[in-house]
């Protein structure tokens, strides 16, 4: 095993420009005397530089610790020197062996040399069998070791690394001659596992970029959305690149725009691919030996921004809420205000909360008022609260009503009003009292009301007892009427058996003055001188004329008393009006006038009274004969299928009947000229009967008549006549 | 013309005027007449004379006319002598009772003697075809 020279006071000879190397490496010592970190890594890089050491390590003791630490290395990862930690508990251990030996110790993989079963321990220098070269502060060589120099075995030991060996143990010496090596470097170390602990807690990732955009440090957060190893998935590792990509161009743009000020970053989760939305607060940092970084700490606001829309959103319901709600309270207030009752809310302590314009006037003063309106107002107040304190102190359920009379002023007229208070308790969802709602109904109207109901019930039973005593006179009156009736009807009767009575009274001296008139003129008592029988015909018209008018009498008698016999019968109207003309014949002679009959084309008989027929026939044509001086009578027979009514006309050219005595020609004893000094003589039944009868056989007679133009008298009866 | 051979012809009427009147006009007519003032009298006369037509008034004192008239047609002897009943009555329901009461026809007063005269020509003729 080659072995290393001892540490010697002597220097070991070295060439010129060796000599400056070494010069050089002893200056940067004395400049950076306090740092053993530096001056290791210096003296592994001058190893390197002019002994062509590839790779080295050096350690250091712990004597506080107890351990073994790494300081520095060359050619071999750093964090594996860093993290580097070794007890000095087992003196079998070869590193610990070696730190007591003098001379450098060759550690094989697996053995080492002396101590079997002792595994050669993981060094910084990985794996393979290396040297370890004890330093010490060049005081006796069986003192322990301050550090040891760990090289890739097979190197063979030369003048250069003994020199590095004896300087680089007499600066450790030194430097922790000054202080405490393993304080310096565990308090670094821990100032240093604190940062990065510090900086990992931070939730909020963190970057440390150079100038260029490129990455120089990041946090494990930061580390989460900018990196991705191989092994990771497709879309969190495409993630990750769209990440970088909107990091950069937002550092990009950062650097052209202000660069002090923050911005926002839309960034992807790699691990769900959700949006995340970052605040970049951005500062630039100038280390003399980095050179300038700038650090960017992204602030996730994802949460905030969800935040902040929701309470815009709130905000904006809770104003169209507002909205709504001052829209319905003015409504409420103009329908409470439109209310003409007056309306008070009062709130649990009797304090008055709301009132309506009407209330405003009963309860308020608004300007200095007259004294009387003040006391109006009090006294008002007064009745009021002791209305709602009832309300109050009385146990009322939630749907219950209080109802109470107050008599109130008008403060205005200092008229009392009695008023109807109506109070309702409003109540929370709780169940807590939380207003009184009390309304005022006026009473005046009901009490005019009930005073005016009350006359008009009086009125109306009164006007009931006159409607009973009007109704008991009716019922009086009634019965009067009803033996006024029978008393009348007995008068009829009476004089219906008067009349009939009178008639054939007068009948049977009739009979006898034209009998013997008649035997007379007949010559039973000889032939009569000329004047005679012109005087006896005289007798016998005269005498005919009377019982004319006492058959009228009796025919209207008869048919007043309704014992107008009828005999019903077929026959044809047009053989009815040739008989008529031949009993008129003689007065027709007499006339000179124009008698000319229409006879039907329709041959279907009537049925009904013959007799009463021609009656009516010839007193109609016996009529029209007396008011005719000149002209033409016509009688015409007509038959309406339609009706199934029969009629016979006669038409005159006479003198005619004013329109306003066609009624009145039909009635008993009448005739247009009623004066003592009429013109034409009859009874004026004529017309009665003819109408009478007529009506008794179902039919009428019209007229059609004007003065000076003739008249139209029409029966017309029913061809077949009720019984 | 003898006033032996004519039809006899008893006239009924309380009123004198009337009976003596149509009794005048009968006989200047040619008939041979009896009287009666009352239905007493008629039925005496009609049961001694066997008339061959009877002129009854139907209002007569005593026996009126109606029962003269039934009695005499309730008798087999003088059934079947014509009665004509003669009445200043005219209201409706006379002629009916006549006619129930037996009479074979109905006249009504006033009645002229000539009329008269053709009513009892037209019985009498009537009477002797049956």
């Amino acid at each position: 095993m080659p072995s290393l020279p001892a540490r010697s006071s002597s220097r070991p000879t070295v060439s010129p420009h060796r000599d400056a190397s070494r010069l050089e490496l002893l200056e940067y010592y004395l400049v950076h005397h306090e740092d053993l970190a530096g001056c290791a890594r210096a003296s592994l890089e001058w190893l390197n530089g002019y002994a062509g050491v590839k790779r080295s390590v050096c350690l250091a003791v712990d004597t506080e610790a107890g351990i073994l630490i790494g300081i520095a290395g060359f050619g071999v990862p750093n964090e594996d020197v860093d993290l580097f930690a070794w007890p000095l508990s087992d003196t079998r251990d070869p590193l610990v062996a070696a730190l007591a030996s003098p001379d450098p110790i060759v550690c094989k993989p697996g053995r080492v040399t002396g101590h079997v079963g002792r595994v050669t321990p993981a060094t910084p220098l990985g794996a393979g069998p290396f040297t370890a070269i004890p330093l010490r502060g060049g005081g006796e060589t069986d003192d322990a070791a301050l550090g040891l120099l760990l090289l890739r075995a097979g190197i063979g030991s030369s003048a250069d690394i003994s020199w590095l060996v004896t300087v680089l143990g007499q600066k450790v010496d030194q430097i922790r001659g000054r202080g405490s090596l393993a304080e310096e470097v565990r308090k670094l170390r821990r100032e240093r596992a604190l940062f990065f602990t510090i900086i990992n807690a931070v939730t909020d990732p963190i970057l440390l970029t150079d100038t260029e955009g490129r990455l120089i440090m990041a946090n494990a957060r930061a580390e989460k959305l900018f990196a991705a190893s191989e092994e990771e998935s497709e879309g969190r590792r495409r993630a990750v690149e769209l990440n970088n990509m909107f990091f950069s161009a937002a550092l990009s743009r950062t650097a052209v725009e202000a660069p002090s000020e923050a911005r926002e970053l839309l960034l992807v989760d790699p691990s769900d691919g959700s949006d995340l939305l970052f605040e970049v607060l951005r500062s630039t940092v100038e280390d003399p030996r980095e050179g300038t970084g700038i650090v960017s700490v992204l602030r996730n606001i994802t949460d905030l921004r969800r935040a902040t829309e929701q309470i815009e959103e709130n905000y904006q319901r809770l104003r169209v809420l507002e909205a709504g709600a001052r829209a319905e309270r003015d409504r409420l207030n103009l329908i409470i205000d439109s209310v003409a009752d007056p309306i008070i809310v009062t709130d649990p302590m009797g304090e008055t909360v709301l009132m309506n314009a009407p209330a405003e006037d009963l309860f308020t003063v608004f300007q200095p008022a007259f004294d009387s309106a003040e006391r109006s107002v009090q006294a008002n107040d007064a009745h009021f609260s002791s209305f709602i304190s009832g309300l109050l102190l009385g146990e009322t359920g939630p749907g219950e009503i209080r109802r109470g009379e107050i008599s109130l002023v008008n403060p205005n007229t200092s008229e009392p009003i009695p008023v109807e208070a109506i109070a309702g308790k409003v109540l929370s969802d709780s169940g807590e009292l939380t207003a009184v709602v009390t309304i005022l109904h006026d009473r005046r109207e009901a009490l005019e009301r009930g005073r005016l109901y009350e006359q008009l019930k009086m009125a109306s039973e009164e006007l009931q007892v006159r409607v009973q005593a009007a109704t008991a006179e009716l019922a009086t009156q009634n019965e009067l009427l009803r033996r006024q009736a029978i008393e009348l009807e007995q008068a009829s009767r009476l004089k219906s058996q008067f009349l009939a009575n009178m008639s054939h009274e007068f009948r049977t001296p009739l009979n006898a003055i034209l009998g013997y008139t008649h035997m007379l003129l007949q010559g039973v008592a000889g032939d009569l001188q000329p004047a005679v029988k012109r005087q006896m015909q005289r007798i016998d018209s005269n005498g005919r004329h009377l019982l004319t008018i006492i058959n009228e009498i009796l025919d209207i008698t008869r048919i007043e008393a309704g014992k107008m016999p009828m005999q019903l019968s077929g026959f044809n109207l047009n053989d009815v009006v040739p008989e008529v003309m031949a009993e008129l014949d003689a007065v027709i002679a007499r006339s000179k006038l124009t008698v000319t009959p229409h006879l039907s084309s329709e041959v279907s008989p009537v049925y009904s009274d013959r007799q009463k027929v021609k009656q009516i026939v010839v007193n109609l044509l016996s009529n029209a004969l007396k008011f005719t001086h000149q002209g033409t009578i016509e009688i015409a027979v007509r038959f309406d299928p339609g009706t199934r009514a029969a009629s016979v006309e006669v038409s005159d050219t006479g003198i005619g009947i004013a329109p306003e005595h066609h009624e009145r020609i039909f009635e008993d004893f009448r005739q247009v000229d009623d004066s003592p000094s009429r013109q034409y003589g009859g009874t004026g039944l004529g017309l009665a009967i003819c109408r009478r009868l007529a009506t008794a056989l179902g039919g009428r007679i019209s007229l059609h008549s004007h003065v000076g133009q003739g008249s139209t008298f029409t029966l017309t009866i029913p061809v077949e006549t009720p019984p | 013309m003898s006033t032996n051979q004519g039809p006899l012809i008893l006239v009924v009427d309380d009123y004198e005027d009337a009976r003596e009147m149509y009794a005048e006009y009968l006989r200047f007519c040619g008939f041979r007449v009896a009287e009666a003032r009352n239905g007493n009298e008629a039925l005496e006369q009609a049961f001694a004379l066997m008339p061959d037509l009877i002129l009854m008034d139907l209002s007569l004192p005593g026996m009126d006319g109606w029962e003269a008239t039934r009695q005499l047609k309730a008798d087999e002897r003088t059934r079947q002598i014509p009665v004509v009943a003669l009445t200043g009555h005219a209201l409706a329901g006379a002629s009916e009772d006549a006619k129930k009461a037996g009479c074979d026809s109905f006249v009504t007063k006033p009645c002229l003697p000539d009329d008269l005269v053709v009513e009892v020509r037209r019985m009498l003729h009537l009477a002797k075809q049956t």
